[in-house]
């Protein structure tokens, strides 16, 4: 038996675990339970190292798909590189098209507003020689152009037509050295010979020192050459200064401000003004107002019925005194009175209106009216019929208007009464 | 024809040789076919034909060509990949421990040291294992599984290739006795 068992140990051993996994097998079915300690300890067993390769995994998989995405970035980087370099040249090439374009149309616009008739032309070549400033244009004979011409852009005067060939011309820029020519300062009128320097920028001569000539102020060509048509701007001055006998005036010339690509050939000249500087508006300082004085000129203010205006904004004091003593003849439409002057021109208008009094008539000596009495409104005029209307008893203007009261003859010139003020009750 | 038949034949049980390994390649070895099997084929779909632990199942008692052994360590080995599985635990514990119990026995009458053997066993084995696996799910279980024999036989050439360089690999971890 010992013998037996020996011999078929293995097979004992192989019957003996199918038969525990079998039955463990049929419990769990039969029971519809598992062996969860088992899976546990299985799973924990197993799980990190999961976790562990999948970390190892991800590392090295994130790594190399870097490097891969490092490597196309390098090359996307390079192509990128050259494509901006690409856009950059485009981007300068069609920026320098929009300003061709744009300061082609300012020479159009310019050409239409000047009344000289002109030919355009375009700067194709400069002058070999460094010193000179001598440049190119493709205009020449074939288009009307003649030695002498002056050659201006949107901007100012250019130079002159030096030499003319059948399809282009030579042009002395106005900073060439041995160009001149005639100017006029546009505040003080001062007239000028502007002369090239070889530099950036030409000077002035021939300017007394007496002379006022402000920094800043725009030369004009004078027309004086004949080469030049009158009112061309030649550019402001950028430094001025006492000299021996004349002044020495720095221009900046403004025809080259913004470089040369295209220019106007003056074809025939036609002169024009020289701009005049516009003056500065007067500064209407607006002093506080007394609502009871501002609310009697309103009244009268609306009662007035001419369409004629008294005082337009700037207008000097003087006139509006006129305005006010010719007020019988010529009824005016009046504004609130926005000064302590209006005020009192008005308050005297009424009361002369009150007594009966046109302002400008009377001789010499003649009584002028009473200017104590206080104006009564003219709304009252009509229920009296009394061309002045009911007035009180009339406290002093400087009272009311705080304003001292001048003299009649300082509001108007002498004037005798038409008719005599109506007693006061 | 002598000389072929000695090649892959054993005429004596003199000519067994010993076969050792370390305790911890025991351990380790179906600890990282599991791995093997569980984490993998997430990865690389197409390496889900591989069945490492049924070879780890063959080769230890194959190469020990004792059947208690061999029979313990391919129940171990189905046990502990049940445990991991979501059916019953014992399915894989008694179709392994057939495996492990057999290929011990085998190992006592062949060279398992030639890779022919080694490729003709795996091949034998892995249909054997498949098959018996699915007489256990429909009859044990009730759970119809679809058995593919043209599938299951091209899975047992692709295994026992694998398995011929796998067991060279495992040759370099027994000890020399």
């Amino acid at each position: 038996m010992e013998t037996l068992l020996t011999r078929y140990r293995g097979l004992l051993v192989l019957v003996t675990v199918l038969a525990i996994q079998l039955v463990m097998l049929g419990l769990q079915v039969r029971n519809q339970s598992e062996v969860r300690l088992l899976r546990v300890w299985a799973v924990s067993a197993v799980t990190p190292f999961a976790t562990i390769l999948e970390g190892i995994r991800t590392g090295v998989g994130g790594t190399i798909a870097s490097y891969v995405d490092l490597r196309g970035a390098r090359a996307e980087n390079d192509g990128l590189q050259k494509q901006i370099t690409e856009l950059r040249r485009q981007n300068d090439f069609l920026r320098a098209e929009l300003e061709t374009a744009q300061r082609s149309d300012a020479l159009l616009e310019f050409r239409q507003r000047i009344l000289s008739r002109t030919v355009a032309a375009r700067i194709i070549g400069t002058n070999a020689a460094p010193a000179s400033r001598v440049v190119f244009i493709d205009r020449g004979s074939s288009d009307g152009l003649v030695a002498g011409m002056a050659v201006i852009s949107a901007n100012g005067v250019v130079g002159r037509v030096l030499d003319v060939y059948r399809t282009t011309s030579q042009v002395m820029l106005l900073t060439d050295p041995s160009f001149a020519m005639g100017v006029v300062s546009q505040k003080g009128r001062v007239v000028g010979t502007l002369k090239g320097l070889g530099q950036r920028r030409v000077a002035v001569d021939y300017v007394e020192n007496h002379l006022t000539v402000e920094k800043g102020e725009w030369f004009y060509s004078s027309g004086d050459d004949r080469v030049f048509p009158r009112g061309l701007p030649v550019g402001p001055v950028a430094a001025v200064a006492e000299g021996g006998g004349f002044q020495d005036i720095l221009v900046e010339p403004a025809g080259m401000a913004q470089g040369l690509d295209e220019v106007l050939v003056v074809l025939e000249a036609v002169h024009q003004s020289v701009p005049e500087i516009k003056a500065p508006e007067p500064t209407l300082l607006v002093p506080p107002r007394d609502e009871d004085d501002d609310r009697s000129a309103e009244v009268s203010m609306f009662e007035t019925s001419s369409p004629q205006p008294l005082d337009e904004p700037g207008a000097v004091p003087g006139a509006a005194a006129d305005g006010a003593a010719a007020g019988a003849a010529v009824p005016a439409v009046r504004r609130p009175p926005a000064t302590d002057a209006d005020r009192l021109l008005e308050r005297y208008r009424r009361i002369g209106e009150g007594q009966g009094h046109v302002f400008g008539t009377g001789l010499p000596g003649s009584t002028p009216p009473d200017f104590n009495r206080t104006p009564s409104p003219r709304r009252a005029a009509p229920a009296d019929g009394a061309p002045g209307g009911a007035t009180s008893p009339a406290p002093a203007p400087a009272a009311v208007s705080g304003t001292p009261a001048p003299t009649p003859a300082s509001a108007s010139s002498p004037a005798t009464p038409v008719s005599s003020p109506p007693e006061q009750p | 024809m002598r000389v072929e038949t000695s090649r892959l034949l054993i005429d004596s049980p003199g000519e067994r040789q010993i076969v050792r390994f370390p305790w911890w390649i025991l351990i380790a070895a179906p600890l990282v076919a599991l791995l093997f099997q569980v984490y993998v084929p997430v990865i690389f779909r197409f390496l889900n034909f591989l069945e490492i632990p049924l070879l780890l199942a063959i080769y230890f008692p194959l190469m020990w060509r004792r059947a208690i052994p061999g029979t313990l360590y391919g129940c171990a080995v189905g046990l502990f990949q049940d445990t991991l599985s979501h059916h019953p635990i014992g399915m894989f514990g008694v179709a392994k421990t057939l495996v492990g119990y057999f290929a011990a026995s085998v190992g006592m009458r062949f060279d398992v040291d030639h890779w022919m053997v080694r490729f003709f066993l795996v091949f034998f084995f892995f249909p054997f294992h498949r098959v018996f696996y699915w007489i256990l799910s429909n009859s044990v279980l009730n759970i119809p599984l679809e058995l593919d024999p043209s599938r299951m036989l091209i899975s047992a050439v692709l295994n026992a290739v694998v398995s011929v360089f796998l067991f060279n690999i495992l040759d370099r971890c027994r000890e020399s006795v």
